[in-house]
């Protein structure tokens, strides 16, 4: 997806010396290899710095949140629907925004590919259309890109945005496979024990930075529930228990918002798939309600309204 | 004389086993993606072929939760509402194979709890009662900076034993008496004779010479405080920040807590938990005032604090130890050594 | 095999337990409380030396801990006491306690007001609010017969925003009839016509009442806007930065300098203040 930098790099010119917008977000070249820099800039003459590839994972949406100003971004399927999402919850207006669509052919997952070299540390990456190279000191690999990327973009059916001014290029295919949920059934076909402990060996690594929540556009509380004090919803200690409290509550605060971007999971410094929890949530707002989060400005999400043909299995 | 031992690599395995029966013995383990330090008693296989520890070893000598204190809520109980120190256990260990770089750490963050006024008992006796067993650097990685910070890969500060990968055997350093202690109680091993020091000495030269990062800092002390608090490019450093508490977990370096009581039924605990500068909650006042209630303030404390505050205040150097971690882990890819370079340049 | 270690260092994060004696209700919003509390065990009594100015962390088990100004003077015997703000978890819980409960203190912590540089000077103490507590240790210090003599005139101007928000009201008035201080206390607004003593804001009645700034010390507690405005007052009548000295709230957890949130640059407020000049507070960041 490097093609796209030039283009990004015009078209924010152009909308910060138009005055369209009074900043743009985008992405910097990271400082190491498969990390890439979140990015705003109000001068036009330092559109230069703004690059895109296939390592742009955190979700820009995230940082729309609570500006007052007009900006430009950039948005990929996901993001688009977060930034659909923002609109719905009164977190953006359309009117401030100006976005610049990517068809998005997905993000690597910088994980799996340091797996694939055994561990070794990478200390050059360069895209190359459909593959990339990888160098270390001892070694250099060339991967397809589609063998590597993270879980959600290879499963991901909007890839896409659904809400842009100007698309940066051809629409490109979704996910056709009616597979997507595999990982999830999966889990759900354990026995009640067992997924008990499926989930608890997943997050024993869990060290509360926080990063899957603080990744997220959706968690956007002034005051999150784990911060609270009165009253206390979780305790702060690494005690199992507080630990499986947090990512619990936090995927139910994201059902049926939820775009998964896979943010949460690539932030994560410790590799836990947090994204076992919220797509979960996601497989059961969608069978339960017919709801995708993010597809459109017209309705509010599913836990939001109230409808007399509501699901009300659980009310016994 | 500096005594020198050499132990093939098997060797080096059993003489680690040996030391259980004196010491809690932390090696580095392979924990599927990552190395950490894990207890060899739990049956961790000791893999000494690594490049760091994916977290720091800070939480062996200063655990992420502990118990500091226990206490009843119980009326009936005349201690009730008392508080008492919780059992903790400060029998002797010893950390084998952590990298110069964490070892430096632990200095650094020393002035901070063992203070001519006040001693934090736990941190204090769990530091005094660990021997530290380094492993030098054979093969740096391109994020590393020690030795910019005060440190190398081959570096003894804060080490007992430094041991050099020779490829088929270690090379153990004795730099301490409680260094010599611990490897008379490991099992094996044999005197090394000149050859093999001036082996490890030159190999220790050639890696330290070709590190591959090297960040200014020696600008730092004599800028202006306020001029550095008031410089232009703290908004563009924290744009990317997501305010997670990634950095500053995973850094070596870092020690801020919070305080806690948890109460079960009628008996509670008081327990104290790693703390972050990034997050909100962390400086703010009952009243709802924030000192520090934005991301540019907060991403500004974290690298005032490691840059400039410390060094003014310890004249100890930065707090950092260039082990790169903050660098490699941050999901927005803020760098410390880029805002070294700013704060060093400005 | 795991030996438990001997603890042969003091721990400065253990309380001293602590019995509630008695509590007055100070304000009229009920939202302030002194709370006197005597050391269960004499031997801490002794340890607990501190000056006026010093804080401490009140102890309450179940909830966590507090850091008060201690508003007794160590010329009190017997006993300390602290005025505390209903605002959060612990203090809410506190203000529900009863006297006779035990709780802990764990301190004292921080600087104190410097005494020593305050000798053969005129001591100007500007008070506002529920701020006035240390400043209230610091004024039973001062006029005790021992300490008397050691300083020249004390001028004090203190405020609130009501006559009922006003905290110490009987020793207040004790303290206005008094010859050997010059007492002024002011209140923002009142209607009621029976008020004897100041109306106005903080600032304004330092100007009218404080004569010079030769040989003279000022300290100053109270809300940031009453800060702000007195600072001005005080540079007019030609105060040095180095001769008024600012007690600064922050939230803390240990109190000891370790836990590293309550920092203002290289400075923690709860081991290296609370007590700071404004000399000092212009040479660190605007950061509290």
């Amino acid at each position: 997806m490097l093609h796209y930098t030039e283009k990004i790099r015009e078209i924010a010119g152009r909308l910060l010396k138009q005055g369209v917008v009074d900043v743009f977000i985008g992405y910097r070249k990271g400082s190491v290899p498969m990390m890439n820099n979140p990015l705003l800039i109000r001068d036009p003459g330092s559109t230069d710095l703004l690059y895109w590839d296939s390592n742009c994972a955190l979700n820009l949406c995230n940082y729309l949140t609570g500006r007052k100003d007009r900006i430009g971004i950039v948005a990929t399927g996901c993001v688009s629907r977060n930034i659909v999402t923002h609109i719905v919850e009164n977190q953006i207006s359309r009117s401030q925004l100006y976005v610049v669509g990517i068809p998005c052919t997905g993000m690597i997952s910088h994980r799996a590919v340091i797996r694939a070299v055994g561990g070794r540390e990478i200390i050059e990456f360069e895209e190359q259309g459909e593959r990339f190279l990888v160098r270390g000191r001892d070694f250099e690999e060339i991967f397809e890109k589609n063998d590597f990327l993270q879980s959600n973009c290879a499963v991901c059916r909007y890839p896409n945005p659904v809400l842009y001014d100007e698309m940066l290029g051809e629409r490109v295919p979704g996910y056709e496979g009616d597979d997507v949920y595999r990982d999830v059934e999966k889990v759900e076909q354990m026995s009640s024990e067992d997924r008990r402990g499926f989930f608890s060996r997943m997050i024993s690594r869990c060290i509360r930075c926080y990063a899957c929540r603080d990744a997220c556009p959706l968690c956007y509380c002034p005051t999150c529930f784990v911060d609270e004090s009165r009253p206390q919803w979780v305790g702060k200690s690494i005690d199992p228990v507080d630990t499986m409290t947090f990512h619990l509550l936090r995927a139910f605060h994201c059902a049926g918002r939820c775009t998964d971007c896979g943010a949460c999971e690539r932030a994560c410094p410790m590799g836990i798939p947090v994204r076992q929890f919220t797509k979960k949530l996601n497989k059961d707002v969608q069978e339960l309600f017919s709801w995708e989060a993010g597809l459109g400005l017209e309705q509010r999400p599913p836990l939001d309204v109230y409808r007399q043909d509501d699901y009300d299995g659980f009310i016994r | 004389m500096t005594a020198y031992r050499v132990y093939s690599k098997e060797e080096w395995t059993s003489a680690v086993k040996a030391l259980e029966s004196h010491y809690q013995v932390f090696v580095p383990v392979k924990d599927g993606d990552f190395h950490l330090f894990g207890l060899l008693s739990e049956g961790k296989r000791p893999d000494f072929d690594f490049q760091n520890t994916h977290l720091s070893p800070k939480s062996i000598v200063y655990p992420q939760s502990e118990r500091m204190f226990e206490y009843s809520l119980d009326g009936e109980d005349p201690d009730a509402h008392m508080l008492k120190e919780a059992p903790k256990d400060f029998s002797p260990r010893a950390i084998v194979g952590i990298r110069p770089c964490d070892a430096l750490a632990f200095q650094r963050v020393r002035v901070n709890f063992d203070t001519p006024r006040y001693r934090d008992p736990w941190w204090v006796s769990r530091f005094e009662s660990t021997t530290f067993v380094g492993l030098g650097c054979n093969a740096p990685e391109a994020t590393c900076f020690c030795t910019s910070v005060g440190g190398g890969p081959f570096s003894e500060a804060g080490l007992d034993v430094l041991l050099y990968d020779l490829g088929d055997r270690f090379l153990a350093k004795v730099l301490t008496s409680k260094g010599d202690g611990l490897l008379k109680k490991a099992l094996g091993g044999m005197e090394a004779d000149g050859t093999l020091v001036r082996q490890a000495e030159s190999l220790a030269l050639k890696v330290t010479e070709a590190m591959p990062a090297v960040v200014p800092v020696d600008g730092l002390k004599d800028k202006s405080v306020l001029e550095l608090f008031e410089a232009p490019f703290w908004e563009d450093v924290a744009f990317g920040c997501i305010n997670c508490g990634t950095c500053t977990y995973l850094c070596p370096t870092c020690w801020c807590f919070d305080i806690q009581d948890e109460v079960l039924g009628k008996s509670g605990d008081r327990i104290r938990n790693w703390d972050s500068c990034m997050f909100p909650l962390f400086t703010l006042h009952g009243s709802g005032h924030n000192p520090r209630g934005g991301k540019v303030a907060r991403v500004r404390q974290r690298f005032m604090h490691k840059l400039k505050y410390y060094l003014d205040k310890y004249n100890e150097g930065v707090q950092c130890s260039g082990c790169g971690r903050c660098v490699r882990s941050c999901p927005a890819n803020i760098d410390i050594r880029q805002v070294a370079e700013l704060m060093n340049s400005l | 095999m795991s030996k438990r270690a001997r603890m042969t260092l003091d721990n400065p994060y253990l309380p001293y337990p602590v019995r509630i004696e008695q509590i007055v209700t100070e304000t009229e919003d009920g939202n302030l409380k002194t709370f006197r509390l005597v050391f269960l065990n004499p031997e801490h009594e002794e340890k607990f030396r501190y000056m006026p100015g010093q804080f401490a962390e009140l102890s309450i088990a179940g909830k966590g801990e507090i850091p008060i100004g201690i508003a007794s003077s160590p010329t009190e015997r017997g006993f300390l006491s602290f005025t505390v703000n209903r605002v959060g978890v612990v203090t809410a819980h506190l203000h529900n306690m009863k006297e006779g409960d035990v709780m802990g203190v764990r301190g004292p912590l921080g600087n104190c007001y410097p005494w020593d540089e305050m000798e053969a000077k005129n001591v100007v103490i500007i008070g506002g609010g529920f701020a006035f507590t240390t400043l209230r240790s610091s004024l039973v210090y001062l006029l005790d017969p021992q300490n008397r003599s050691r300083f020249k005139d004390v001028i004090v101007v203190y405020g609130a925003r009501s006559p009922g928000m006003l905290l110490y009201r009987d020793e207040l008035w004790q303290w206005e009839k008094r010859d050997d201080l010059q007492m002024h206390v002011t209140v923002d607004a009142t209607d009621d016509p029976d008020w004897k003593h100041h109306t106005g804001f903080v600032p304004t009645i330092v100007k009218k009442v404080v004569p010079s700034s030769d040989s003279s010390v000022a300290l100053v507690c109270g809300p940031p806007v009453m800060i702000r405005n007195t600072q001005p007052v005080l540079e007019d009548l030609g105060f040095p930065p180095e001769r008024v000295f600012l007690s600064l709230e922050m939230r803390m957890k240990c109190g000891i300098g370790m836990c590293g949130r309550c920092n203002i640059g290289d400075q923690y407020v709860c081991k290296d203040g609370p007590v700071f000049s404004l000399a000092q507070l212009k040479e660190m960041p605007p950061e509290y």
